[in-house]
């Protein structure tokens, strides 16, 4: 019996301590982790959302954390302790299978995108392999008074009715739309993210742009991937737009315009209720001001200004400071 | 033929109703065990299918890929693996000890707490009730104290058994059974307390739950398996008693402390991140302690191991050590890097759970059940089973790993996230195939243990029923 003891209970008795020291201890120190300046609790909406995507297994697919690494700083900054103090359950997961959102409420604004989006991914992200979730939606024949219904693009769009979201879509959209991540204290609010670029990326050559000598050079490589990160979501990869719903760039005229201005502005700032070319946008644009540098818009722009048959006047970094300076 | 049953039954000496107990618990444990196996597997392949095709099955929410992943996991970890080898366990506990099983009635109630909580976890799932989303928690708390109150049933009925041993001996596998027991009533327990579980404190509890799920629960009672089952298909005792001690102490010290290396560059504190990278390079020393002594236990002995159960042994042995060593190179900062996020974790988690638990079991069940039941399974069958399960893992768990590192590539070249998507296409490809393969190895595994059980007839002479000592003579 006494080797029973020692073998059994000896182990248990182990067991029991390390798992103090490992789970136990250092939970009960961090749980009170308090919450970090300007991150704020979630609303009673957002917080019903963070129980939708809990129950239908966001966070298999998306991680909320992001590391202090160069590959992750396309998502954010790093994350830091004081991030997580309303964050229960936790929900930093394990696979990063579709991108981190830990900042997708700053990254992708755009409410009608976000419905879109949810409603069937592949509408305005082709290759996209996220589950559609046509349940969190109704079809409706006529739009209740006081309800929005969801511009979803043709080919995805049922043949009668209009799309409207349920609550828990609503919910849940207002929740992504929450997960901006507070400035860290010490950094300057409009700083620059680092380059998305790392080390590890041979640097492509600044290239000048074809017909036209006295031309500012700029990144094409790097001006392709921004616009692939950043904007091809909602413009599409051939800057087509969505029909009604988001605007072409190929074409457009801010864009083809030889003052730079609305160009610039729009990408720092954002855009909202616009009409373009008789088509008014009810979308709203995010602003990149605080994501990316002015050397970063220099090359989204020039890249949008010398493809898919644009002509406009390319820019340089001055330009872009000087439009920023006016703000 | 029925007049001999009939005359055989009413001499039965009490032993041989222990034996008959014993036999018919082992069978129920590992048939209810199979059933889930399938459905958890049919369910694998539904959500491989989902990469190549994702609006496949979208009609219902209970068929989403946010829902089903846990049915998966869950449904693999505690309504297969679990009550498998807690079957086995019985088995085990009984025979090493020269003993009967201390509670028929009490590993019946065993099987029925685990199926109850498997049936409740698995629908609760599927209507949207996910407690957390934290992998391998998500079953709601009481349904999770449930499947806690079936170990605590096994773990008394196992320490009641290996207490009434004819010798002073207690056999290494049990220890290994027991310890596995014991912590991971534990183990359950400080996951489901929730006072210290709030936002970042409930990532240090992930940490320590999701890793010690694996390595304190599923790790030592597949070790106690191969302890036992090795001797048994080799006739052989096992190579060394003292290193199987020395690996199980050393395990109980180091694994505890690994869970927090799947949290590197969090914001959990420094040193607990640190002191998980250290503990998981000292996991070398009994993971590989352990496998010297299974591999030197079937040294030499090809024509031993060729067309029999050691065959799964063998399997579930290599990957041990190969699953296991990665699992050490994966925790390191430098190389998480590229791999960490990446499907490169999937095929990792799929080279322990099935290439090693799931073949350890299989190596068990093959190995045991026939002595238990006296019905033996079609060996042509058995091969087939064999050969479909490891090219289908082999499959899924190459091509994921060539894949994810892919994918963690791609995110250090800084290309546009959708890209490292795309680039996964040709891969999951290659892990439907693998699981296909793997999802047809058993549904034959399963014609193989309704042989062994309830579908069988008793071979006129056991094949190898003479009693074969587990340990040299003490």
């Amino acid at each position: 019996m006494k080797k029973l003891w020692a073998i059994a209970g000896g182990s248990a008795a182990i067991y029991l301590v390390l798992s103090l020291f490992m789970g136990v201890f250092p939970a009960l120190e961090l749980s009170p982790t308090p919450p970090g300046p300007g991150v704020k609790p979630y609303t009673p909406l957002e917080q019903r959302g963070r129980e939708v995507y809990v129950s239908e297994g966001c966070a298999y697919c998306h991680t909320q954390q992001v590391r202090p690494l160069a590959i992750d700083s396309t998502f954010g900054r790093p994350s830091a302790p004081g991030d997580f103090a309303y964050q229960t359950p936790e929900l930093l997961g394990s696979e990063r299978t579709g991108p981190d959102l830990t900042n997708i409420g700053v990254r992708q604004s755009s409410e009608i995108w976000q419905y879109i989006h949810l409603y069937q991914p592949r509408a305005v992200v082709p290759q996209s392999i996220m589950p559609a979730f046509p349940w969190l939606f109704q079809v409706v024949a006529t739009v209740p008074a006081g309800t929005t219904p969801v511009p979803i693009p043709k080919p995805y769009a049922p043949t009668q009715g209009v799309v409207i979201p349920t609550d828990k879509a609503k919910a849940l959209i207002a929740y992504l739309l929450a997960l901006k991540q507070a400035p860290l204290p010490g950094a300057q609010a409009a700083e620059p993210s680092a380059p998305v670029a790392v080390a590890a990326v041979e640097p492509s050559s600044p290239v000048a742009a074809k017909s036209s000598k006295s031309a500012p050079a700029f990144d094409v490589a790097a001006g392709t991937r921004l616009f692939a990160t950043h904007c091809a979501s909602c413009h599409g990869a051939e800057a087509a737009g969505v029909p009604g719903v988001f605007p072409p760039l190929a074409g457009n005229a801010a864009v083809n315009d030889a003052n730079p201005t609305t160009h610039i502005d729009t990408v720092l700032h954002g855009l909202h209720g616009k009409t373009i070319n008789g088509t008014a946008y009810a979308a709203q644009m995010p602003p990149f001001a605080s994501t990316l540098s002015d050397a970063e818009i220099v090359d989204i722009i020039n890249h949008e200004r010398s493809s898919w048959g644009n002509h406009g006047k390319l820019v340089t970094s001055s330009d872009v400071a000087k439009v920023r300076a006016q703000k | 033929m029925s007049a001999e049953i009939v005359a055989t039954v009413s001499r039965s000496t009490p032993n041989e109703i222990a034996d008959r107990d014993l036999a018919s618990v082992f069978s129920a444990f590992t048939v209810s065990a199979t059933i889930w196996l399938i459905f958890a597997t049919a369910v694998g392949v539904l959500l491989a299918l989902k990469f190549p095709y994702p609006d496949l099955a979208t009609a219902t929410p209970a068929l989403t890929f946010g829902r089903l992943r846990p049915v998966h996991t869950n449904a693999t970890f505690y309504a297969w693996a679990s009550p498998a080898l807690i079957g086995l366990a019985f088995y085990i506990a009984a025979r090493s000890s020269g003993t009967r099983l201390y509670s028929t009635r009490l590993a019946w109630l065993c099987l029925i707490l685990l199926n109850v909580a498997a049936i409740l976890g698995t629908v609760t799932l599927e209507l949207g009730f996910n407690d957390g989303a934290q992998e391998y928690r998500e079953w709601l708390w009481w349904i999770r104290i449930i499947f806690a109150a079936g170990v605590v049933t096994a773990a008394w009925n196992v320490i009641a058994t290996v207490a009434r041993r004819d010798g002073k001996d207690i056999y290494l596998a049990n220890w290994y059974i027991m310890g596995g027991m014991l912590w991971t009533i534990i183990l359950v327990t400080v996951a489901l307390l929730p006072w210290y579980q709030h936002g970042l404190g409930q990532v240090a509890v992930q940490g320590y739950y999701m890793h010690n799920a694996v390595g304190m629960w599923f790790t030592p009672l597949s070790l106690g398996v191969f302890y036992y089952a090795l001797p048994k298909a080799l006739n052989r005792p096992i190579y060394s008693y003292s290193l199987g001690i020395f690996a199980f102490w050393t395990n109980l010290a180091f694994y505890p402390l690994l869970g927090a290396h799947h949290f590197l560059f969090s914001p959990l504190p420094w040193w607990l991140q640190t002191t998980a990278i250290v503990a998981s390079v000292a996991m070398l020393v009994p993971v590989w302690g352990g496998s010297a002594n299974f591999l030197l236990t079937m040294r030499g002995g090809p024509e031993r191991m060729h067309r029999s159960s050691a065959m799964f042994l063998l399997v579930g042995v290599l990957s041990y050590l190969f699953s296991s060593s990665q699992g050490t190179v994966e925790a390191f900062r430098s190389v998480q890097q590229v791999w960490h996020l990446t499907n490169f974790t999937v095929g990792h988690s799929h080279f322990t759970m099935y290439g090693f638990i799931t073949f350890a079991i299989w190596g068990g069940v093959y190995t045991l059940l026939p002595r238990a039941t006296g019905k033996y399974p079609n060996q042509l069958a058995m091969g087939l089973h064999f050969w479909l399960a490891t090219v289908g893992v082999a499959i899924y768990v190459i091509s994921l790993s060539i894949g994810g590192t892919e994918q963690g590539l791609d995110w250090v070249r800084g290309v546009p996230f959708i890209q490292s998507v795309v680039d996964q296409a040709p891969y999951w490809l290659w892990r439907t195939i693998g699981g296909s393969l793997m999802f047809v190895s058993h549904l034959v595994f399963a014609v193989n243990v309704w042989h062994m059980t309830y579908g069988g007839s008793r071979a006129a002479t056991p094949v190898l029923s003479e009693y074969v000592p587990v340990r040299s003579a003490t």
